[in-house]
């Protein structure tokens, strides 16, 4: 039997494994040292590499981003902690005008391989400023590249990764996950960035689920299956790269497309899926392929309110049935 | 004309070589820009560019202090900072010109220079962008028992940024070798500085316990003389350090401001180019200290500008990238 441990603690090995390998890499940001962040997710890793190689910085951070771009510029590969995706807003300049475009803009001479780990995910009752999954705002950003573990199996391995690559990569892991468990091989193994994964075969039905709405995808296919509607799962794993290849070949293969992501659903990573399927697969498909976001408001806290604005089970299975059923074809 | 005071101490270890590689940089940057002006009028340069013309003796100071190994942050105003850190005129003239030959293949332009070869990490066209990129190179260098200092360049009107605030606090707190130099012309392009910032820039700085020193930035001596002491000091760990420079410069904000009475007058122009050019002062100063005669001066300056007609021209001529190029480089790794 293979040991199970928690995505919290498979980000941990990760990027502790990565550390004794490789000595330029270092962590920044607020409370990662001793209080091993507000997730608890790197505790225990300043006692293994110390205060120079974890490092504590003030709560700025547009400057520890900045400061991370610049030591990967000159050869160290930083991994920067945000403690919230919603913090993104505060680091765009430093992550979108100066990492993501310094390779390019000097004709591939300077390199910025950090690592920007950060979260997603509402119905953690934290209202609009600490739920938001923003990686559709990265992902539209050339130069960066964007990974969103699914599991603590994709965490580690995509983490490791991500650390190797040569290039800014923004992780968003789904901070509601942190103590879910999956089965985690004790041996080394990278996962890289660019390949989906068919969690579950099926031929009459296509979903895609990001991050944890992976686990949306499965409990649908799990009840559709009862319903002998036999689903295929697959988890794109990244988003930048995408793996437009097998999700294609999914799409030839069931006709029929559900895309699932938690960031809003309007200019987002489930409309950029959805618009590559319909350019490529369009004569292929039975159906026109439909998508699931978060609704477009701002995360409400009131959890009567919030339960609505995300994608559900129920909303996923429903949909799956009527396309099925051939009911949403339109044209005449 | 004012005068430079003859230096009594001269830097340890300085000679006459030195001083005049000094005198040749400072041409050097004038020489490029007046072409790089030029290219610009005959419309032969794609886009606009600021000019760095007057404020030379900063530049050159600061990276004449600087071992090559030595990282400087760059700005929209940086064609000074890259000449002055050793790059060559072909491969700038071919960058402005958006050739494959120029230091970033064309792909980065007047404001995105960088020459890594001579640890310039690049120029930025975000006011303020590059103090991140300066304090974490200072970061690395500290991390990894590295002995070079980095030196963040930017203006009076960047001290207007967050961002400066933020890094200055970290770079103090864990004693970075980085020292930030402000060019402080006196405008934050077509508004007075003591329009833009309230109190004294200096004592910002000192309020994180920073050594703070205003300098003439006229002066190529003063700023060589203070910036190897800073240098020396952040190299054993004494840093941050920050410098404020005041200059000036000569031209518009960028090539294409022309008309800029509302903002400045003429005779304000006049006077800071026939009383306060750092070539000149630094000129009289080698004749008059013997160090050269008025005819050496003077081949330094012909050998330079025949250097750049002759880098223009090459630029000119030289080929664009391949329209393959554009999807080039997007990401590391990829081709
Ligand atoms: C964040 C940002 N805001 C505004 C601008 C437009 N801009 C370009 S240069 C400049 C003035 C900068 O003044 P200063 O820092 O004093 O540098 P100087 O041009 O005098 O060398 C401004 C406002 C910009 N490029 N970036
Ligand atoms: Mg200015």
């Amino acid at each position: 039997m293979m040991r199970e441990i928690t995505l919290s603690q498979a980000v941990n090995e990760a990027i502790a494994e990565e550390m004794r390998r490789d000595e330029t890499v270092f962590l920044i940001g607020e409370d990662v040292a001793e209080a091993g962040t507000p997730f608890k997710v790197l505790s225990g890793l300043v006692e293994e590499f110390g205060t120079d190689r974890v490092i504590d910085t003030p709560i700025a951070e547009p400057g520890f981003m900045g400061m991370a771009v610049g030591a990967a510029m000159t050869g160290a590969r930083p991994i920067v902690d945000l403690m919230f995706g919603d913090f993104l807003y505060l680091v765009m300049d430093q992550l979108c005008n100066q990492a993501a475009k310094t390779h390019y803009m000097s004709g591939g001479k300077l390199k910025v391989p950090l690592v920007l780990r950060t979260n997603l995910g509402a119905t953690r009752r934290s209202a609009a400023q600490h739920s938001q999954s923003l990686q559709a705002l990265v992902a539209h950003i050339p130069g960066l590249k964007v990974a969103m573990p699914s599991s603590a199996y994709e965490a580690k391995g995509l983490m490791k990764a991500a650390i190797r690559d040569d290039n800014p990569v923004v992780i968003f892991e789904d901070k509601l996950m942190y103590q879910d468990k999956a089965p985690v091989p004790e041996e080394e193994y990278l996962i890289p960035l660019g390949q989906a994964k068919i969690l579950r075969e099926g031929r009459d039905v296509t979903l895609i689920g990001t991050s944890s709405m992976r686990q949306v995808c499965e409990g649908a296919a799990e009840r559709l299956a009862g319903e002998g509607i036999e689903a295929e799962v697959i988890d794109p794993r990244s988003i930048v790269p995408l793996d437009e290849g097998a999700l294609l070949a999914s799409a030839l293969k069931t006709s029929r497309v559900i895309v699932v992501d938690e960031g809003h659903q309007s200019f987002g990573v489930t409309a950029e899926i959805a618009a590559r399927i319909n350019e490529k697969a369009f004569y292929h498909l039975d159906a026109p392929v439909l998508r699931f976001g978060a609704m477009d408001v701002p995360v409400p806290f009131s959890p009567v309110l919030e339960d609505l604005t995300v994608p559900t089970v129920d909303a996923v299975a429903d949909a799956a049935r009527k396309l099925v059923a051939g009911e949403l074809i339109h044209a005449a | 004309m004012n005068e430079l005071a003859p230096t009594p101490d001269l830097p340890e270890g300085a000679n006459a070589q030195d001083y005049l590689r000094m005198y040749r940089q400072m041409v050097r940057i004038r020489a490029f820009e007046d072409s790089a002006n030029q290219l610009y009028l005959d419309a032969r340069m794609p886009g606009l560019t600021h000019m760095y013309s007057g404020e030379e003796a900063v530049a050159v100071g600061i990276c004449e202090a600087l071992e090559r190994t030595d990282k400087i942050t760059s700005t929209h105003r940086g064609h000074g900072h890259c000449v002055a850190k050793g790059a060559e005129f072909k491969p700038m003239f071919c960058e402005l010109l958006g050739k494959v030959e120029g230091y970033c293949r064309g792909k980065g332009g007047s404001m995105h220079i960088a020459d890594q070869s001579n640890g310039n990490l690049g120029a930025n066209a975000i006011v303020g962008g590059s103090m991140g990129i300066a304090t974490g190179s200072a970061l690395r260098a500290k991390l990894q028992g590295a002995d070079d200092v980095t030196v963040c360049f930017f203006g009076d009107g960047a001290t207007a940024q967050g961002l400066l605030y933020e890094v200055m606090n970290m770079a103090a707190l864990w004693s970075l070798p980085v020292i930030y130099a402000c060019e402080n012309n006196g405008y934050s392009e077509y508004t007075k500085t003591e329009e833009i910032a309230a109190g004294s820039i200096l004592a910002r700085a000192e309020a994180f316990g920073i050594e703070a020193h205003q300098v003439d930035g006229q002066d190529v001596l003063a700023v060589n003389t203070l910036a190897r002491d800073l240098v020396a000091r952040a190299r054993k760990g004494e840093g941050p350090f920050f410098i404020e420079l005041m200059t000036y410069r000569y031209h518009g904000h960028h090539v294409g401001d022309i008309n800029r009475l509302y903002y400045r007058s003429k005779e304000e122009e006049a006077t800071w180019k026939e009383t306060r050019d750092p070539i000149t002062l630094f000129g009289a100063w080698l004749t008059r200290e013997g160090v050269a005669s008025e005819e050496d001066l003077q081949g330094i300056e012909s050998a330079v500008r025949a250097e750049a007609a002759e880098a223009v021209s090459y630029a000119l001529d030289a080929a664009y990238p391949d329209v393959s190029e554009v999807t080039m480089h997007v990401y590391a790794g990829e081709g």
